[in-house]
């Protein structure tokens, strides 16, 4: 089996899009959460393919930044999720819609 | 479809079984109803994309990805889950109701990189495994070569980082004890 940069961008493609409808479709805010962090998984695996497609490091240097701005992300959100179901006793987002015009 | 083999062989099977393994992960983690079924399935899909990054000799990424995301991010949102008892969360419906309508704009949203994907313009690079491991001239490990990168060529974007991990990390603590004194 013989793979190229193509199969790579098609793998991360629908892992980005799996990440994506998920962040679309589900209610539960902290399912949301993790809908993110695999839209950033998948633009971790495309920065080592062209990492190694180009024999480059800066591709993998830039992941690490990347996995970086992922945990802090994690851990702004898991916060605010603590603090949505504090005062809304859910984590339901179609209800935190006190801001709806 | 120009371009080289990154994967043959063996090799080559691996990246399908860990690639197909981890969209599998990953479509669980989406469609299923508890919050710590989907916990575990991300967790399974963090470990295969490592499994991928030692495929392509990123074996340092692929460590932190086991140390930051498998260790640490997962225990943060397993934490959360058993701080927000699940069983009271859990919602007739798990999906929004415009769930098919975002099934139906998703085929829309794959065009623009199917498009990419054919017209792919790379240029011809000869492959060179030794790139990943070079430290000025010498053949040394990952590690070592991404650390030189890291805090030579890439040492304000380093720092940046540093303080955005400070930002983040007074942020949730600050949001963390305004909801517990609220408690009070």
């Amino acid at each position: 089996m013989t793979v190229t940069i193509n199969h790579y961008l098609i793998a991360s493609l629908l892992l980005f899009s799996i990440g994506f409808f998920g962040v679309l479709a589900r209610r539960n805010f902290l399912i949301i959460l993790m809908s993110i962090e695999l839209m950033l998984n998948a633009v971790n695996l495309n920065l080592i393919a062209f990492s190694r497609r180009l024999s480059d490091l800066t591709g993998q240097v830039f992941s690490v930044f990347v996995i970086t701005i992922a945990a802090g992300e994690a851990a702004i959100g898991l916060a605010l999720t603590i603090s949505l179901f504090r005062q809304r006793k859910t984590l339901n987002v179609e209800e935190a819609d006190t801001m709806r015009g | 479809m120009a371009g080289g083999a990154l994967l043959t062989g063996t090799a080559g099977w691996l990246f399908v079984v860990f690639a197909g393994l981890a969209l599998a992960a990953a479509i669980a983690v989406v469609v299923a109803r508890s919050p710590v079924h989907s916990a575990l399935y991300l967790l399974l899909s963090f470990l295969l994309v490592a499994c991928i990054f030692i495929l392509q000799q990123a074996e340092f990424v692929a460590a932190v990805q086991m140390l930051v995301y498998a260790g640490g991010i997962m225990v943060l949102f397993l934490f959360v889950v058993m701080l927000v008892n699940p069983r009271t969360v859990q919602t007739v419906k798990s999906f929004q109701h415009q769930w098919d309508v975002a099934l139906l704009l998703f085929p829309i949203f794959l065009a623009p990189f199917a498009y990419v994907l054919w017209t792919d313009k790379l240029p011809d690079i000869p492959a060179n495994p030794d790139a990943f491991r070079m430290v000025r001239g010498k053949i040394a490990g990952n590690t070592e070569a991404v650390a030189w990168s890291l805090f030579r060529d890439y040492l304000l974007p380093f720092e940046i980082a540093s303080i955005f991990l400070l930002v983040a990390m007074i942020g949730a603590v600050v949001l963390g004890k305004r909801s517990l004194e609220k408690m009070d």
